[in-house]
C-alpha cells in the first residue's frame, strides 16, 4: 500500500511534468501543425538556465537555505529566458519556412533542437559538465498518508503545474487572444481576413509554449537536482516522452496532453515499479503504439474524413 | 497495326532481347569493377582512414537510397531508419559471431575478401536484410494506414522499442566454450547489452560495401523507373487520387517501407562489420534516425542522385569540421537551417541531377 502510494504520487509528479511540455507541443501542433522537436530542448534549456540563475545569485548547495523568493525570482527568469529563445526560434527558423513543406520546418526544428543542445554545451554557456541544482526549496514534509512523505517539493512541482494549465485554459478559452489562437489553429487564411495577425498569435505561442516548458525544466531541476550535461540523450528523451504524451492525449487539445501527460507519468512510474525499472523508456513507447493502432487521433482527439 | 506508344522512343528495349539482357547486366558489371578498384587500388593508396571514410560513405548512401524509396517516393514520413539498421545488424553481427564461435572456435576473420568468412558475412548481410524487412512488415502493416505525422511517431516509437530491448540483453561470451553452452535461443539474448557488442569479425570492406551500393543504387532507379514505383510516386503526389485510380495505397506503401527496411538492415550488417565497431544500442538511436532524413531531405525527395550526393558530403562535412572542436555541430546544425530555408526542394528537388540543365540532354518528346 505505501509502495503503490509513493508510486503514484511519483507518477503524478512526473506526469504534471510532461503535461507542461505536452502542452507546448500541442499548441504549435495544433497551430502550424508541425512537430517542434526543438520544444525538447527548451526545456533542457529551462532547467539548466535555473542552475545558472541560481548559481549567479549566489545560491550553491553548500551554502545554507536560501531566503524564500530565491525560488520565484529563479523560476521566473527561467520562463523570462526561454520565452524569449522561443520568440528567436519562431522569428527566425520557423518563420520564414511558413509556406514550405511540413518536413522542411521538421528538419528546421532538427537543427535548432541539435543547435540548442551543443550551443548550450559550449564552456561561456553551460558547459560539458554535470551539475547538481542547489534546493531553493525547503525540503521539509508537509503530512504524511499511510506512511507515505510528501514534501514541499512534490506539492509544489503538481500545484505549480495545474495552475499553470489552469492559466492556460483561461487563456484559450476565455480571452480575446485565446479566442484568436482557437481561429489561428482553424484556418490561417480565414483568421487573416478576419483582422488577425496571424503571425503575432503564432509568435505569442510559441512564447507561451516556451515559458511552460522553461517552468517544467525548473520543477525538474527541484524534484531531480541532478541535471546531466546540455547534449546528453535522457533531454532528448524527456522531450520525446512529453511529446509521446501530447499523441497520446490526441494532439492539438489541450486537455489531451495534460491527460496524456498524467498517463505516461503514471505507466512509466507503475511499470518501472512493478514490471522492470530497466524497461520504463519502453513502456511509453509501447503504450503510444497501442494507443496508435486503436484510436490514433488520441484518447481526446477529434477524426476528421479527408476530402478531395 | 496500331503503333504502340513505346514503338519510337528512343532506348526502349524489348524483354528478351540480347540488347535488353546486356543492359540488365551491364550496371552490375560496372559497380562490380568499381567496387574491385576501390578494394585494390584507390583503399590502399588513401590508406586507412581515408578507406574507412569511403566504408561509411558507402553505408550511408545505402541508408540514404532506401529511406528515399519511403519518404522520397512514397511521401511517407518514417523517423525510424536507425531502428532497422540496428535490428539488421544485431542479427547479422550474432550470425557471424557465434557461427564464428561454433565452427572456428573464435571470432577472427577466416580467409580473405572472396575466402569463406565473406561468405558467411555476405549471407549474414542478406540475412540481417532479411530480418529488417521482416521487422519492417511487422511495423508498417498496422501503422502505414495511418496518414502523415502518425507514421512518423510510431516509426520513431519503434526506433526507441528496439533500442530499449537490446539494452537489455546480456554479455556477449567471449570464449567458444561459453559460446557452446548457449542455445540458440539465448545467443540471441546475449547481444551485449548497453555496453555494446564487441567482437564481432571485421569483414566489411570496400569492395562489399560497394558491391552492396551498387545493388542498392539499381534497385532504386529500377523501382523508380517501374510500374511498380510509379504507383509510389502517385500515392507521392496524392494519396486520394492514386486510390481512386487503383492504386491499393496500404499495400504499396507496405512494399515501399519492407524494402527500405531490407537494405536499411543490410547497412546495418555493414555497419556492424566494420573495424572499430563495437555495435551500440545508443548509437542507432533517433539521432541516426534524423541524419539519415536529413541525408535524404537535403538531396531532394525521391532524387536518388541527390539523396547519394547528401550522403556523401552530410559524411565528409563532420570530419572536415572535425577541426573545429566545439563549434562543429553548431555550424552543422546552422548550415541544416540555412539550407532548408534557403533552398526548401533540397539539393535537386525531385529530379535527378541528370535532368538538370548542364546534363540535361534534349530528349524526343
Amino acid at each position: 500500500m505505501t509502495d503503490l502510494l509513493q508510486t503514484l504520487l511519483n507518477g503524478l509528479a512526473v506526469g504534471s511534468l510532461y503535461a507542461l511540455i505536452a502542452l507546448g507541443y500541442t499548441m504549435v501542433y495544433g497551430i502550424l501543425q508541425f512537430i517542434n522537436f526543438a520544444h525538447g530542448d527548451v526545456f533542457m534549456i529551462g532547467a539548466w538556465s535555473a542552475y545558472a540563475v541560481a548559481a549567479a545569485l549566489g545560491f550553491t548547495l553548500a551554502g545554507g537555505d536560501p531566503p524564500g523568493w530565491a525560488a520565484v525570482a529563479v523560476l521566473l527568469s527561467s520562463m523570462g529566458i526561454c520565452a524569449v529563445l522561443g520568440f528567436f526560434i519562431e522569428r527566425f527558423a520557423y518563420r520564414p519556412l511558413r509556406s514550405a513543406p511540413r518536413l522542411n520546418v521538421l528538419i528546421t526544428a532538427i537543427g535548432v533542437s541539435l543547435l540548442l543542445q551543443n550551443t548550450g554545451q559550449l564552456r561561456p554557456v553551460f558547459g560539458t559538465q554535470p551539475q547538481s541544482m542547489p534546493a531553493l526549496l525547503p525540503d521539509t514534509t508537509l503530512f504524511q498518508v499511510a506512511g507515505v512523505r510528501v514534501g514541499l517539493v512534490d506539492v509544489t512541482v503538481v500545484l505549480l503545474a495545474v495552475a499553470m494549465m489552469v492559466g492556460l485554459q483561461w487563456l484559450v478559452f476565455r480571452t480575446r487572444f485565446g479566442s484568436a489562437m482557437r481561429a489561428v489553429s482553424h484556418d490561417h487564411r480565414i483568421a487573416a481576413l478576419m483582422g488577425i495577425r496571424v503571425d503575432t498569435v503564432i509568435s505569442f505561442t510559441f512564447v507561451v509554449g516556451s515559458a511552460l516548458a522553461a517552468a517544467a525544466g525548473f520543477l525538474f531541476a527541484m524534484k531531480y537536482s541532478g541535471l546531466k550535461q546540455p547534449a546528453d540523450a535522457t533531454w532528448v528523451l524527456l522531450g520525446l516522452k512529453a511529446f509521446v504524451a501530447a499523441v497520446v492525449g490526441g494532439i492539438g487539445n489541450l486537455q489531451g496532453a495534460m491527460l496524456g501527460g498524467l498517463l505516461i507519468g503514471m505507466v512509466e512510474m507503475l511499470g518501472a515499479a512493478y514490471l522492470s525499472p530497466h524497461l520504463r523508456d519502453l513502456y511509453v513507447f509501447v503504450l503510444l503504439i497501442g494507443v496508435l493502432l486503436f484510436r490514433p487521433t488520441g484518447i481526446m482527439g477529434s477524426t476528421s474524413v479527408e476530402k478531395v | 497495326m496500331t503503333a504502340s506508344p513505346w514503338a519510337g522512343k528512343a532506348g526502349a528495349l524489348r524483354p528478351g532481347t540480347a540488347a535488353a539482357a546486356t543492359a540488365g547486366v551491364t550496371p552490375f558489371a560496372v559497380g562490380l569493377l568499381l567496387a574491385a578498384a576501390l578494394q585494390y587500388a584507390v583503399g590502399p593508396a588513401v590508406g586507412p582512414f581515408f578507406s574507412d571514410l569511403l566504408i561509411k560513405i558507402g553505408i550511408n548512401v545505402i541508408l540514404a537510397v532506401s529511406l528515399n524509396v519511403v519518404n522520397g517516393y512514397t511521401g511517407q514520413f518514417s523517423i525510424g531508419h536507425a531502428g532497422f539498421m540496428a535490428v539488421g545488424g544485431y542479427a547479422a553481427g550474432a550470425l557471424t559471431y557465434y557461427t564464428s564461435m561454433l565452427a572456428w572456435g573464435g571470432p577472427q576473420v577466416q580467409g580473405g575478401v572472396f575466402g569463406v568468412g565473406s561468405a558467411l558475412f555476405v549471407g549474414a548481410c542478406l540475412v540481417g536484410g532479411l530480418v529488417a524487412a521482416a521487422a519492417g512488415w511487422a511495423v508498417g502493416l498496422p501503422s502505414l494506414r495511418l496518414r502523415g505525422d502518425y507514421l512518423a511517431i510510431v516509426t520513431l516509437g519503434f526506433g526507441e522499442i528496439v533500442r530499449v530491448l537490446l539494452q537489455q540483453t546480456q554479455d556477449v561470451p567471449f570464449t567458444a566454450d561459453e559460446a557452446r553452452a548457449l542455445s540458440p535461443v539465448e545467443m540471441a539474448t546475449h547481444l551485449g547489452g548497453s555496453l555494446g557488442f564487441s567482437g564481432i569479425p571485421f569483414y566489411t570492406n570496400l569492395f562489399w560495401v560497394w558491391c552492396f551500393v551498387t545493388l542498392t543504387l539499381l534497385v532504386a532507379y529500377r523501382l523508380k523507373e517501374s510500374t511498380f514505383g510509379r504507383a509510389f510516386l502517385s500515392i507521392r503526389e496524392n494519396e486520394i487520387a492514386a486510390e481512386a485510380m487503383g492504386v491499393d495505397t496500404t499495400r504499396y506503401k507496405v512494399r515501399a517501407f519492407v524494402i527500405a527496411a531490407f537494405f536499411a538492415g543490410v547497412a546495418g550488417a555493414l555497419f556492424a562489420h566494420k573495424i572499430g565497431t563495437t555495435l551500440n544500442p545508443r548509437e542507432l538511436g533517433f539521432m541516426k534516425s534524423f541524419d539519415i532524413v536529413i541525408m535524404v531531405v537535403l538531396g531532394g525527395m525521391g532524387s536518388i542522385s541527390g539523396a547519394t550526393i547528401a550522403a556523401v558530403l552530410l559524411t565528409v562535412l563532420p570530419e572536415a569540421l572535425r577541426g573545429a572542436a566545439d563549434y562543429r555541430m553548431i555550424v552543422y546544425a546552422l548550415m541544416l537551417v540555412l539550407v532548408m530555408i534557403v533552398r526548401p526542394q533540397g539539393l535537386f528537388g525531385i529530379r535527378e541531377i541528370w535532368e538538370l540543365p548542364p546534363f540535361a540532354r534534349r530528349r524526343g518528346r
